[in-house]
């Protein structure tokens, strides 16, 4: 849960974001503290993938006048994210600021999105050569750790186009642990998978949440594994936070009528 | 003046026509050059050049594309004699000519190449911080260059069968030789134009054949 002690590894603040004239988020904030492990629910266009992708410099917030006033920018590590600091004014972040930055978070995407010209092993180590600067044997033995974490050792040689969505999305967790980041973010990442392979995938993810303190962000319609992992779950709806609270208590006593009704239509599913 | 075949005729003008034939080879070479790269360069700078730079290149070849290449050959060719050096060869401005006219339709062929790839990797290689370098090297163009290949090679093939526009300039390729050789002895066209339209299919047949079967075997590969 949040605490005022801490200082928070992410920050919203009072964020704005449309697409044309589609509010997507409204003035939201929030905050998330290191090794936090929050998931996101609601109903779809409630913006939550909309706030995994400002966090992966995907999208950029809408810009306000006035950030110092006004906000409407995201922090990260306690420095602007979204935006940069010039002659000490916050102005909306430059291509450079956000390649210094973008590194401390990773994402695995619901299309799991590997390269498909690269073989299993060279997905894992691509970013590790070119953008961590390791060495071409650090990184394969590094790669190697992470595909036996994900239970795909024996798949190093492999192309994406041969192996099941579920291998490509275990694949796809080792490719973004791999650059060690303090964030990760994990957008229905099981969401594109048949039925049978998504309990591999959420085994690989608890086992990642028990050993290691990195914080995660997860968008995500599998309850069980949100009530399992997540210190914290947030309900959306609108760009806005409808309610949120430890698992327990939003999965079994939800306040909002909202919430109540969206958990109802999810576990009936 | 001698009216029918005459297989005396064909052998007597056989010569002449394969200098032509190898002027015709050595202009695909020099122009295929240019359409391959040139195309390669305008497909990425549209796509990710200086913003200010899209829309005139987009335009420019966008123009070259719906404007016939016999008349640029003929503008090309007479603004470079009477402007910039007269001394420029038939040969070199034909080939820059024709070899730019081709780089607008292979640029497309690549554009689609690249369009092909789906935006999840681009949003997956910047999730992963990659260098511009490294998403246009190791990511996009290695799956483009499949994509596109076949297209490529098929423009390259369709240029080939279009060298003979030079002969309106003076490039002496396969129908500029029949004609010179007709215009000295008074017979030979219809030897000469069918020994030519020959020698084009024996040339861009194989090719033909090899591309589609390229163009299969990179259906089948892993991406």
């Amino acid at each position: 849960m949040q605490s005022q002690t801490t200082e928070p590894i992410i920050e919203f603040d009072r964020v704005d974001k449309s697409f044309g004239d589609l509010l997507v988020l409204d003035e939201l904030s929030f905050r998330v503290d290191p090794g936090e492990r929050v998931t996101l629910i609601g109903p779809s266009g409630s913006g939550k993938t909309t706030i995994l992708r400002l966090l992966m410099t995907l999208e950029k917030v809408t810009p306000k006048a006035d950030p110092e006033r006004e906000g409407g920018v995201v922090w990260l590590e306690g420095k602007p994210y979204s935006h940069m600091e010039k002659k000490g004014a916050l102005v909306p972040a430059n291509e450079k600021w956000l390649r210094q930055r973008r590194s401390r978070v990773g994402m695995v995407f619901q299309q799991f999105n590997l390269f498909p010209n690269m073989n299993v092993l060279r997905n894992v180590t691509e970013a590790q050569v070119h953008v961590a600067g390791r060495g071409k044997e650090e990184a394969e033995a590094k790669a190697r750790d992470l595909l036996e974490l994900v239970g795909l050792a024996e798949k190093t040689g492999e192309y994406p186009s041969h192996l099941s969505g579920g291998q490509q999305q275990r694949v796809a967790i080792a490719r973004a642990l791999a650059m060690d980041p303090d964030v990760l973010l994990l957008d229905e990442v099981t969401s594109a998978l048949d039925p049978e392979l998504v309990a591999d995938v959420l085994a690989v993810l608890r086992d990642v949440a028990d050993t290691t303190s990195i914080t995660m962000l997860c968008v995500t319609h599998e309850m069980g594994f949100a009530r399992d992992v997540s210190d914290r779950v947030m309900m959306f709806d609108g760009g806005r936070i409808v309610e949120q609270g430890a698992p327990d208590a939003m999965f079994s006593e939800p306040q909002e009528a909202r919430t109540q009704d969206f958990l109802r239509a999810v576990l009936a599913e | 003046m001698q009216t029918g075949w005459s297989n005396e005729t064909l052998r007597e003008i056989f010569p002449a026509i394969w200098d032509g034939f190898l002027v015709v080879l050595q202009v695909t070479l020099v122009a295929g050059i240019i359409a391959v790269v040139l195309g390669l360069l305008v497909a990425v700078g549209e796509r990710n050049g200086p913003v200010w730079l899209r829309r005139p290149l987009g335009a420019v070849f966008q123009f070259i594309r719906n404007t016939p290449l016999l008349v640029q050959v003929l503008i090309v060719w007479t603004a470079t004699s009477l402007y910039i050096n007269p001394d420029w060869s038939a040969f070199a401005v034909g080939s820059t000519v024709l070899g730019l006219h081709y780089a607008s339709y292979t640029s497309e062929s690549y554009r689609a190449g690249i369009d092909a790839i789906p935006k999840g990797q681009w949003e997956a290689a910047t999730a992963l911080n990659l260098p511009g370098h490294r998403v246009w090297g190791a990511i996009v163009l290695p799956q483009m260059f499949r994509r596109s290949a076949a297209a490529v090679g098929n423009w390259i093939i369709a240029m080939f069968k279009e060298v003979p526009t030079l002969f309106i300039i003076g490039v002496m390729e396969m129908i500029a030789e029949a004609r010179a050789f007709q215009g000295q002895h008074y017979t030979g066209a219809v030897e000469g134009y069918t020994l030519a339209g020959l020698l084009f299919l024996a040339a861009s047949y194989p090719v033909a054949v090899a591309m589609r079967r390229l163009e299969n075997r990179l259906a089948k590969s892993n991406y």
